[in-house]
């Protein structure tokens, strides 16, 4: 009885709007759908969401496995202020987030003030869209790392100092390889998060079309202007390749599995 | 010379040589002793960047003109409003989901049937689809283009820029947070426990009231202010189907966004201080649950240690 409870609430909330997505785009001609997202603006915007997401999560990929690693190898003070503080992209609103990070990169804000005497300009330019992205992101590589460098072994690391590698070399050839797939995987986390994001990118962003605009923007301007088909098409897109980016991170979580199984 | 004098000199002698001996890898040392302080100092200066500056701001901002203006801006009816559309569409899809939440983990912990793993990854499925996107599904099926459009038109049913698509919107973006927190659990807790009620003479309910609910308490609290946290906090999604019309399908999110872009900074910083502070509250009580489920762990380690010895 509660699984046919659990399937009907599934059906109903998740799958038959979901797959409504992809039935009204199979109303559009083949050709008609790559007119819709091969557009120039379209192009344009998937060129911005996946370059600024992918420097994002590679940022996050340094600092996350910097924070998790001291969280997890060191002892000082506000460390657990620190670890609690990792989870406040999850907890903060994206839209509270998305105004204040404008508010501090802007012309007059906090940082923005010296950012701009160096020429760089910070919000309403790809550089905001990255910093918002960088700001979401976060959290992802951070929970993912921990658990991978808890169980790191200190015996290899010493073992390897031992044998008189030093400091980058056991960074690179022990603690690096053994880490990886948990790294990709925030990596990918971070990434697909990223690509979807709308409510903390659009403030920062300044949106405009061709140079600024994101494509969950795009989506909603088609939908403003009564273009569903466009909408739908570009977001036919957008969903296939997070869901090709979902089954890629459950392949890297298995061959993560199958890895530790052996060194086991 | 005492022995100990003795011993201390040639302390000094032996530190004597290395140093003059190996002044590069006293170096080294004194160089990598450095190491962890720097790191920290490095991945505080980023938190402090990232994290700490943007949860400041919000505060700053709202209090800029003094706590007047700070109270001010919720004398607004629509400000009001905002609120209330918020607590209603949280109100709604929380029961909801929790509901579906621990039926949906329970029938996966505790029966065998094909297809499971399937089922945990379409449970999952909201988390994958962007807010955006989320919106958009709603619209393309109530809208009054959408499939069930022209049948609700003509029953002046509304949907779609209307408090139901913003309950709707809110209930699918939060879909997962209870049961992915529930499901792990229950798998690894099993089904002994309720058997041994069952063999007892316990009804299902008595079993589910007195030995699975207190076994997931906190997994399912976490859950829930997660989910709540979300709930209030939506954007994208609640942006597609709300139709933005003032003071009847706003949330607190999307009034902060007209605040903001009428420049309006005091106001939109305030119902911001808001939403930070139900942010804050979320991240300490997820911090004690976390602690707490990790006691709750420990005190049932024990017994089985003392098993053992």
């Amino acid at each position: 009885m509660t699984l046919g409870y659990t399937l009907l609430y599934l059906t109903l909330i998740v799958l038959i709007p979901l797959s409504g997505l992809f039935i009204q785009t199979m109303n559009l001609s083949f050709a008609e759908f790559w007119n819709h997202v091969t557009s120039p603006r379209v192009v344009a915007s998937y060129r911005l969401t996946f370059g600024a997401s992918f420097i994002g999560a590679a940022i996050n990929a340094v600092f996350g496995f910097l924070i998790a690693w001291c969280l997890v190898r060191y002892r000082f003070p506000g460390r657990r202020l620190m670890d609690a503080l990792v989870d406040l992209p999850f907890a903060l609103p994206t839209a509270v987030s998305g105004i204040a990070l404008t508010t501090i990169f802007s012309k007059h804000g906090w940082i923005g003030q010296y950012l701009e005497p160096l020429g760089i300009k910070a919000a309403y330019s790809p550089i905001g869209v990255v910093i918002a992205l960088t700001f979401i992101g976060l959290p992802f590589v951070v929970r993912t790392l921990q658990p991978a460098i808890e169980e790191l072994e200190k015996e290899a690391e010493e073992a390897a100092a031992s044998l008189g590698a030093n400091r980058l070399q056991t960074f690179l050839r022990v603690i690096l390889p053994t880490v990886f797939p948990a790294l990709l995987t925030g990596f990918a986390l971070a990434f697909a998060r990223a690509l979807g994001e709308y409510g903390s990118v659009v403030f920062i962003s300044g949106n405009m079309p061709g140079r600024t605009e994101i494509t969950s923007l795009l989506i909603i301007t088609k939908l403003e202007q009564y273009d569903f088909a466009g909408a739908t098409a570009i977001a036919v897109v957008m969903l296939v390749v997070s869901f090709a980016i979902l089954l890629s991170i459950n392949l890297l979580q298995w061959w993560f599995s199958v890895g530790r199984r052996r060194v086991a | 010379m005492s022995p100990l004098q003795e011993t201390q000199s040639l302390n000094n002698q032996n530190n004597l040589e290395t140093s003059v001996l190996k002044p590069t890898a006293k170096y080294i040392d004194w160089l990598s002793s450095l190491v962890p302080g720097l790191l920290i100092t490095l991945a505080i200066g980023f938190m402090a960047l990232f994290l700490v500056l943007p949860l400041l701001v919000i505060f700053i901002e709202a209090f800029k003109l003094g706590l007047g203006e700070y109270f001010k801006s919720f004398q607004d009816p629509s400000a009001w409003h905002a609120v209330k559309l918020t607590l209603i569409a949280t109100g709604i899809s929380l029961p909801l989901n929790l509901v579906f939440g621990i039926a949906a983990a329970w029938a996966i912990a505790k029966f065998e049937f094909v297809g499971k793993s399937v089922l945990i990854t379409l449970i999952d499925l909201p988390f994958a689809v962007s807010p955006i996107i989320s919106g958009l599904i709603f619209v393309l099926m109530f809208g009054l283009q959408g499939w069930f459009g022209a049948w609700l038109a003509e029953r002046d049913l509304q949907i779609i820029f209307a408090v139901p698509g913003i309950v709707l919107a809110t209930i699918f973006v939060t879909f997962p947070f209870v049961a992915r927190e529930l499901i792990p659990l229950m798998q690894e807790q099993g089904s002994d426990e309720e058997q041994a009620a069952i063999s007892l003479g316990a009804t299902g309910w008595q079993s589910f009231f007195y030995i699975t609910l207190p076994n997931i308490k906190w997994a399912v609290l976490y859950g829930v202010i997660l989910c709540n946290a979300r709930a209030m906090g939506e954007f994208g999604a609640v942006s597609v189907v709300s139709g933005h019309i003032r003071g009847k399908t706003n949330t607190v999110p999307l009034h902060i966004e007209i605040l903001y872009n009428e420049y309006n900074v005091v106001a939109a910083f305030a119902m911001a201080s808001l939403l930070a502070l139900m942010g804050l509250v979320t991240l300490a009580l997820k911090t004690f649950l976390e602690w707490k489920v990790q006691q709750d762990r420990n005190t049932t380690l024990e017994p089985t240690l003392a098993e053992v010895h």
